[in-house]
């Protein structure tokens, strides 16, 4: 299922985003957590269809042209960047300034205690959150629909006997989501149990 | 040079953002009834209510909003009762908010500790006194912050209407962009406007959080 | 309802299951009018539970519970027994006032407020009528100048006498204390002690579940010593504390010994 394959990617470019912005926002230079804070409360308060038209309709301003499939993963990453900036954010506070003090004491540099103190441990941490915000993603990923067939449902009109299909279409669709949604939310739980076990 | 494009638009864009506001607007307070009855129904009513009500939920939970937009929206009149567009457009969205709000009354109210129950009861009073005295004026403090949050996506998810034809901010925007074809600074006004519009949600959800705290 | 004979409070047989587990295990106990019964016993031994279950904020599942004469909780009909309405549950709950030991004041409700909701909304009394009777019994604890207070803001001691006047308001024939001291700081606890051996001094039947040992021995009339789900002694403070009969109460005594040796020491002569 194409949704499936675009949540996946979206899925991961948004947890790159959202660990950098987190960094970013916790930096103690105020230019950079400025533009970071103001990356996450603005994207986090607009509309996913408004960024997908900007990202399609918008982008070919600045000569840059995307395919549909990379549109809709390019606003879905940076929609859900912003959500993922927040989860690392209070994942990564999480961990205690102890950790980062035993790694420094032991030697390691910033990077290096990010990448193996601090960030494995917070994973672990907000593995629920993440979870819930890929369901959320699946659930987004259906607007990517409404670039491709964006002239069609713009243009459409509600006439009786095509509303019944309608119905039958979608019902079948919703039904599809659903089986998703729950699918993940419960593997998203077995592997929450998993990793509590080695824990 | 951008901002005249915008000044131009406005005439479209303008009404466009009205009818968004009046969209959230009606979708929260028909997402408020719905919430509310629903939550207290997963409390305390019967065991059949209780489970329609959670499947309910379940369901809105489970499909993205356009899916369950585009089945309300022509749900409706394929069942045979003609509705305007508007009125179809604002159950169907209204629909979600009320699941989620559903959801946000029982914990609520599910949150608030036990001995207060105990102790209005120790005093005699019976359920209906309980729950208005002494249940929901705590469980109002602890409900805000969620339903600021659904607010905003309300108001975020009427930018989906666009897609069953209600000229909202969203529309209106794409119907200038498709004249004018200046597609950035018009999807920046836009984006610029949602913006705004919660943020006086949030920071006028503070206030009140403020005002119901003790 | 009460002729000078009969019991306000008559438990017989009372037993009381958790899922499986037996909490109450055939318990018996009278209280006359004016008496002051003082419920002690380990952890566990089903207090808390025997006193819930007098004002039915626990069900218990066979035997009797009679309030004032009548039968609580339940309708007894050929010999079926079928729960009570909420509504006539909550009539008898009137006469009862309980006192927790997490108070459960409602927070956002000032002391005032607290004391004068269950008047006003179960017993109808006209608002200035409430206001009079609140002012009243908070001046009576002693918190005259707390009445506009919130919960929040006042001190444990505070909160605790705030409850005891908020039970008071409605004018109860009985009054339960769930070990109304057990979460203070030690130096509130006085404040509280004191109300309710004000209480206890102008007449109030009360059956109070309490650690504090030398207070039960100085208020009680009848001291009931419970373990596992059981009243294993009763009997007068003077004879539960120097003469206990059974080897379980001589045990659990045996851990306030310490205690009571050092208070009784720091006792004025």
């Amino acid at each position: 299922m194409v949704t499936l394959e675009l949540s996946i990617v979206a899925l991961i470019v948004s947890v790159l985003i959202g660990i950098g912005v987190a960094y970013a926002r916790l930096s103690p230079f105020r230019a950079v957590s400025g533009a970071a804070t103001a990356y996450v409360e603005f994207v986090r308060n607009i509309p996913l269809l408004l960024i997908m038209f900007f990202v399609y309709f918008g982008l070919p301003v600045f000569q840059v042209t995307l395919t549909e499939r990379l549109a809709a993963v390019l606003a879905l990453s940076l929609y859900s960047g912003a959500y993922m900036t927040e989860i690392f954010r209070a994942g990564i506070l999480a961990i205690g300034r102890g950790q980062v003090e035993a790694g420094q004491a032991l030697g390691l540099t910033g990077f290096q205690i990010s990448r193996t103190v601090v960030l494995p441990q917070a994973f672990r941490v907000v593995l629920p959150a993440l979870g819930n915000q890929f369901i959320s993603l699946i659930k987004d990923s259906s607007l990517a629909v409404a670039i491709s067939v964006r002239e069609l449902t713009y243009a459409a009109v509600r006439i009786n006997d095509i509303s019944w299909r309608i119905v039958e279409v979608y019902s079948v669709i919703a039904g599809m989501y659903l089986v998703v949604t729950y699918a993940v939310a419960f593997g998203l739980r077995g592997l929450e149990g998993a990793l509590r076990k080695r824990s | 040079m951008d901002v005249t494009v915008v000044v131009d638009g406005w005439r479209l864009m303008g009404p466009g953002l009205a009818m968004t506001l009046l969209v959230s607007v009606s979708v929260m307070i028909l997402g408020l009834g719905i919430g509310l009855l629903g939550g207290l129904t997963l409390l305390y009513g019967p065991r059949l209510m209780r489970l329609v009500v959670r499947g309910y939920v379940d369901f809105v939970r489970g499909t993205p909003l356009l899916v369950l937009i585009f089945l309300i929206f022509y749900g409706i009149p394929a069942v045979g009762i003609p509705v305007p567009n508007f009125v179809a457009a604002v159950i169907s969205l209204g629909a979600f908010a009320g699941a989620q709000i559903s959801e946000l009354v029982r914990g609520g109210i599910s949150s608030i500790p036990r001995g207060q129950t105990d102790a209005a009861m120790a005093l005699g009073m019976t359920f209906w006194p309980r729950l208005t005295q002494v249940v929901i004026p705590q469980a109002v403090a602890r409900t805000l912050p969620p339903l600021v949050n659904t607010t905003v996506e309300v108001v975020k998810g009427s930018s989906l209407v666009s897609l069953v034809s209600i000229v909202e901010l969203t529309l209106a925007t794409e119907q200038v962009v498709q004249r004018v074809q200046r597609p950035v600074p018009l999807y920046i006004a836009a984006a610029l406007m949602y913006f705004v519009v919660n943020f006086i949600v949030s920071s006028g959800g503070r206030r009140l959080e403020r005002r119901f705290a003790f | 309802m009460t002729d000078s004979g009969a019991a306000i409070i008559a438990v017989a047989g009372l037993r009381k299951f958790y899922g499986s587990h037996e909490v109450l295990r055939g318990v018996d106990l009278t209280v006359q009018v004016g008496e002051v019964v003082v419920v002690i016993g380990p952890s566990g031994s089903g207090k808390t539970t025997l006193l819930r279950c007098l004002n039915f904020l626990e069900e218990y599942q066979h035997g009797h519970v009679y309030i004032d004469g009548q039968l609580m909780g339940y309708r007894e009909r050929n010999g079926h027994r079928q729960r009570q309405s909420e509504s006539e549950i909550a009539k008898l709950r009137t006469e009862i006032g309980m006192v927790f030991q997490s108070f459960n004041l409602f927070p956002h409700m000032t002391a005032l407020q607290n004391v004068m909701l269950a008047p006003m909304m179960v017993r109808k009394l006209p608002k200035a009528e409430a206001r009079e009777r609140g002012r009243f019994l908070l001046e009576k604890v002693g918190l005259a100048d707390k009445i506009n207070g919130y919960p929040s803001k006042l001190s444990g001691g505070q909160q605790q006498r705030v409850a005891i006047a908020r039970a008071l308001a409605m004018q109860p024939k009985i009054m339960l204390f769930d070990e109304a001291t057990s979460a203070l700081d030690p130096e509130l606890v006085g404040e509280v002690l004191n109300v309710i051996r004000q209480l206890a001094d102008e007449g109030m039947t009360m059956v109070i579940v309490s650690h504090e040992m030398m207070f039960a021995r100085e208020v009680a009339d009848r001291i009931i010593f419970m373990d596992e789900g059981l009243v294993v002694e009763e009997g007068s403070p003077e004879a539960i504390f120097t003469s206990p009969r059974t080897e379980r109460l001589r045990t659990y005594l045996r851990r306030f010994a310490y205690n009571e040796a050092v208070v009784i020491s720091a006792a004025p002569p």
